[in-house]
């Protein structure tokens, strides 16, 4: 058995859901080797070798991987697939743009987003926004998969000493192109690796009031920034904040939710943090039934007391 | 230019599924089914391009069991010129789908396929890419802005850090996400009109394509309860709490 790991990254540094995935590929069982599809990419390649339980690296270094197109990428991953029994990748934006196309080129199915490796064959993933979790076993001679990162810890960035072999890089299918990206510009931790995210919902109001009262509080507390959906399209935050069934898988040690109600689909992307905090003028908001710890009252008044007391 | 919809039947959002007694799925007997709201997202956006001149025809296709029709009647009332089911009671999993789909592209050959991202049931988000990796296609999953401009679409996408934008060239698939636009709600006029559309059935034997499954499903069960409940008297106690019970800060 082997496993071949596809690497999130940004050509100079591994991105953290890759560790995730490694250390579900080692509760596999057998090899692990890592595929790093990027141009000038040898210090991502550098840093997936030294992961722990990470045996072989795989670099693809070329042109056209510079923007992480995911037809190249998963082009790419076809090219070298020959002899892996798994296939992993991270659920996320890029992971769940590549694998199923590996999937689909290799004529596999691909089992997104498990939660838990039964035995080689048999994987267990989240169902109806997380309202049943599935155990699924495919018959397929490789398994494609993408990995919820929250469900794995993460593997040991350091401690490893795997080969980094180059492979031709494919050529550019001409499919796509880049254009322009607009990135959310953050001093703060990453919201799927944050110890304690602060979250915030449409009992905000606004994106004014968001910042006013939940910067000082995120800021004293080192923590990430979140929100529901509501408050992504009502403009108070940008999408990368969002939480839930169609939005980010977060699970902090510490989880405090402002002005968030508890739909379904909200607490699908959170309710596996360790510790919930909610904050709520309505004590019947469903987001009391998963909070640890319920505050019931007006957010304008309690936020500001609560970042006092830090 | 023809533009392509496929659409899921699924349980309706409002719902919260119960899982089955015997662990063999979840109870969805006498439950609200809908269109999947990703789906409605993606019909809206092709009857606006079909409004704004940039296609000609909207054809709506889902697959599934007849009752699958009801779906696509829903979807000729938001606007859809036309339909075709792919009817079958296999259980359909995403690459089979996604065969059934290239089967019905090759023969209507649209310019651009939109799809919801991921179905709100199985949340595998699996069939648009592998559709347009079956085609040799290019892709945009996630797209919060389309425009179309000859044979170019150029496509604004949610990513992990924010937004990220890129141009593809037609043929290709778009997967829609929440924030592309805001479906309209379908008029009693246009119920009335979607009822005479033109609806085609079709079967996988007659599109040629193996819909056996790969995957089998062993067991469903219900997530870990959290206990919850506990309430607070004030932010003092809650500090309390947080330091000296959770331990988190
Ligand atoms: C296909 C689909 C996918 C979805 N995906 C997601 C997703 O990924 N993530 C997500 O979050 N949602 C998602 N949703 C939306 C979800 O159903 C809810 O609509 C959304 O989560 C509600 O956001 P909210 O809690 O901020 O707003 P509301 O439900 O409006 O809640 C606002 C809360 O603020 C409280 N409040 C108001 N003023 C105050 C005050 N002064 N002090 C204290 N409390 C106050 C209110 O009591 C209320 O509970 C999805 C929906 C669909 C249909």
């Amino acid at each position: 058995m082997a496993n071949l790991v596809i690497a999130e990254h940004d050509h100079g540094s591994l991105k953290s859901a890759t560790l995730n995935v490694i250390s579900a590929a080692v509760a596999i069982g057998g090899d692990v080797h890592v595929l790093v599809a990027g141009e000038n990419a040898s210090a991502a390649a550098a840093a997936a070798a030294q992961v722990a339980g990470v045996s072989k690296v795989l670099l693809a270094d070329g042109a056209a991987h510079a923007k992480l197109l995911t037809e190249n990428a998963a082009l790419q991953v076809v090219a070298v697939a020959a002899g892996y029994s798994h296939i992993l990748a991270p659920a996320t934006a890029y992971g769940k743009s590549v694998a199923p196309r590996v999937a689909a080129l290799l004529d596999k199915a691909q089992i997104s987003d498990i939660i838990k490796v039964v035995d080689a064959d048999t994987f267990q993933r989240p169902i109806y926004a997380g309202n049943a979790y599935a155990t699924v076993k495919s018959s397929d001679s490789v398994k494609v998969l993408t990995v919820r990162g929250t469900a794995f810890g993460a593997a040991a960035a350091t401690g490893g000493s795997a080969t980094v072999e180059s492979v031709t890089a494919v050529a550019d299918s001409g499919l796509s192109s880049f254009v322009s990206a607009e990135l959310t510009k953050s001093e703060r931790p990453e919201l799927t690796a944050a110890k304690i995210i602060v979250s915030g919902g449409r009992g905000l109001g606004s994106g004014e009031k968001y910042r006013e009262l939940l910067t000082p509080l995120a800021d004293k507390l080192n923590a990430a920034m979140g929100a529901s959906r509501a408050a992504v399209d009502a403009g108070f935050v940008p999408n990368d904040y969002q939480v839930g069934q169609t939005g980010k898988i977060v699970a902090p040690d510490l989880y405090i939710a402002v002005g968030i109600s508890g739909a379904i689909q909200h607490l699908a992307g959170m309710k596996d943090s360790k510790v919930i905090v909610a904050i709520n003028k309505d004590p019947d908001a469903p987001i009391f039934g998963v909070a640890d710890y319920g505050l019931v009252g007006d957010l304008f008044e309690l936020v500001p007391q609560l970042t006092a007391e830090l | 230019m023809k533009i392509l919809v496929p659409v899921k039947r699924v349980v309706d959002y409002n719902v919260k599924v119960r899982v089955k007694a015997d662990s063999s799925g979840v109870d969805i007997a006498n439950v609200k089914m809908s269109m999947n709201p990703f789906c409605e997202i993606a019909i809206e956006e092709a009857v606006r391009l079909r409004e704004k001149g940039v296609a000609t025809e909207v054809i709506a296709v889902s697959a599934g069991l007849l009752q699958c029709q009801e779906t696509l009647r829903n979807a000729m009332a938001i606007g859809a010129d036309r339909a075709i089911l792919i009817e079958t009671d296999v259980e359909l999993q995403p690459l089979a789908v996604a065969k059934l789909l290239k089967a019905i592209v090759d023969k209507e050959q649209p310019g651009l396929v939109i799809l919801g991202k991921q179905a709100i049931d199985d949340d595998a988000n699996q069939t648009g890419q592998m559709l347009s990796a079956l085609l040799g296609w290019g892709q945009a999953t996630f797209a919060s802005k389309v425009e179309v401009s000859g044979d170019t679409a150029t496509v604004t996408r949610e990513v992990d850090g924010g937004l990220e934008t890129i141009s593809l060239k037609l043929p290709a698939i778009i997967t829609t996400d929440l924030r592309l636009n805001e479906p309209r709600y379908a008029t009693l006029p246009n119920i009335m009109k979607a009822k005479k559309k033109q609806l085609d059935n079709v079967k996988p034997a007659d599109l040629g394509v193996d819909v056996t499954p790969r995957l089998t499903t062993l067991k469903v069960e219900e997530p870990p309860k959290r206990r919850g409940g506990v309430k607070v008297a004030d932010v003092a106690a809650l500090m309390d709490k947080l330091k000296n019970e959770a331990k988190v800060i």
